[in-house]
């Protein structure tokens, strides 16, 4: 498996780079690189799909301290219930007494079942190059177990309309180094940062495309990506700190991104650059 | 009344609000802090907001007039110069620093100076095709004008403190925040204003 993942991101990278280098109309890069990216959303060629089964396979077995599965787990909608319950998330859990998104709930089953600690799954949870993390396959699993369902996060719950409040204004929140907020790259179309188009995340089918997604399977990473990868990576070039895995700021962010691409597909594991 | 205005504005001129009014803002900052478990030395400040910071997100980067002239007002007080006093740098050392995107994030060199990274939002050379949009092109940004003192002084000013100039503009303030030096940020200058640099060739 791994020469061919290698192969690939080589490939895209020189793709991409001869695009950049050798062309001024970048609009004709976009172009290509389109064609390419649906020659490789193929599922038989995809690699994120090769997490799907994985993953499963992963959820069924015995692992950690206590050595059970995770069949068992509660992703909202019953224990054992897989099917749906990513496009159904985020939302609050009343044995966790919080809101969750899908990685997130991952970590706390398996602590709950498994007696993984929480900050071990944090810890890992974004695998360094050549090397899949559980966490990683997991998530991918579960959110393609809601694949061509509509994006519906659950906003009944007062907890859930406070996370969803809470993200719209931390999409708006300068701050840092640079002053940014999520809006200055990601509330307006047709811009680009270098030659890499930006998502309009205030705008329902650019932000449906995007959110029904995650997680991707990142060509310039080698790797499936989860949401909270995308979360930390996002703070990490605005100068932040390391924002926490599973954290009430990144759930309320993860809230207000799904909301905002409310009713589109998932179609999780897409690829991306 | 205002702050019916202001809804009504916001409404108009940005993405629809869906639920974020009526949240307290010292909720909203207290989840952020307490999302970052693990703070290098010297980081704290990173994630508490400045007045401009603060003001700029509650009105989502449009503010009403006498928040942008209090905004602005402050700002311009917030610009420092290089010791000897000289606006102009050299173009040479800014144009490569321009493509720099490193400096300052958790896994950069801290002793390293900051990239300017000003082609990630604006073109600069016709030869670099690799440029973002989110800021205009400043491509014969010299040709467009006379490089007398006054508008060597704009174009630092705007460059060390973009809110200085426009409140809640979606440029850094690169000087003011102490992300480039005063040193980088006439270099830039330079790159900008020189005949000689890229930008007006």
């Amino acid at each position: 498996m791994m020469p061919r993942r290698g192969k690939l991101g080589r490939l895209f990278a020189g793709v991409a780079l001869a695009a950049a280098a050798a062309f001024a109309a970048p609009a004709w890069a976009d172009n290509e690189l389109d064609t390419y990216k649906k020659m490789l959303a193929d599922p038989f060629a995809n690699p994120g799909n090769l997490y799907v089964d994985e993953g499963e396979a992963l959820w069924k077995k015995p692992a950690g301290p206590k050595n059970v599965s995770l069949e068992k787990c509660d992703l909202g909608l019953g224990a054992g219930v897989v099917k749906g319950a990513h496009a159904k998330m985020p939302r609050f859990f009343a044995d966790a007494g919080r809101v969750m998104d899908t990685d997130t709930r991952i970590a706390w089953c398996r602590e709950q079942l498994q007696g993984i600690p929480f900050a071990d799954s944090a810890k890992t949870a974004f695998s360094a190059r050549g090397k899949k993390s559980d966490m990683e396959l997991l998530t991918t699993y579960v959110a393609n177990q809601s694949a061509g369902m509509p994006l519906s996060p659950q906003l009944g719950h007062e907890k859930e309309k406070e996370a969803l409040a809470i993200g719209e204004a931390l999409f708006f929140r300068r701050g840092s180094l640079l002053d940014y907020s999520c809006a200055t790259c990601h509330a307006a179309s047709d811009t680009r940062i270098r030659l890499q188009p930006l998502a309009h995340l205030t705008e329902n089918k650019s932000a449906g495309k995007v959110v029904g997604g995650w997680p991707v399977y990142r060509v310039s990473q080698e790797s499936v990506r989860a949401m909270q990868n995308r979360m930390w990576d996002c703070h990490w070039q605005m100068r932040y700190p390391s924002i926490d895995f599973g954290s009430e700021a990144t759930v309320a962010l993860v809230m207000y991104l799904t909301k905002m691409g409310e009713g589109a597909p998932v179609t999780a594991p897409a690829l991306a650059r | 009344m205002k702050r019916l205005f202001i809804s009504l504005l916001l409404a108009g001129a940005c993405a629809a609000p869906v639920a974020a009014e009526g949240i307290d803002p010292a909720k909203v900052e207290a989840v952020f802090k307490a999302s970052f478990s693990k703070v290098p030395e010297g980081w704290a400040s990173r994630l508490v907001q400045d007045e401009t910071q603060a003001e700029c997100s509650k009105y989502r980067d449009n503010p009403p007039a006498a928040a942008a002239d209090a905004i602005v007002a402050r700002e311009k007080k917030n610009i420092r110069y290089p010791a000897d006093g000289k606006l102009m740098g050299d173009w040479e050392a800014a144009i490569k620093d321009a493509d720099n995107g490193a400096g300052k994030r958790s896994t950069d060199d801290p002793t390293k100076a900051a990239g300017g990274n000003c082609y990630a939002c604006h073109q600069l050379d016709k030869k670099n095709v690799a440029f973002g949009t989110v800021g205009p092109s400043l491509l014969g940004y010299g040709k467009d004008r006379k490089a007398d003192e006054q508008t060597i002084k704009e174009t630092y000013d705007k460059i060390f403190n973009s809110q200085s100039v426009l409140a809640c503009s979606q440029m850094p303030r690169m000087g003011a925040n102490g992300f480039l030096t005063p040193e980088q940020v006439r270099d830039f200058v330079a790159m900008l204003l020189s005949p000689d640099s890229p930008v007006n060739k």
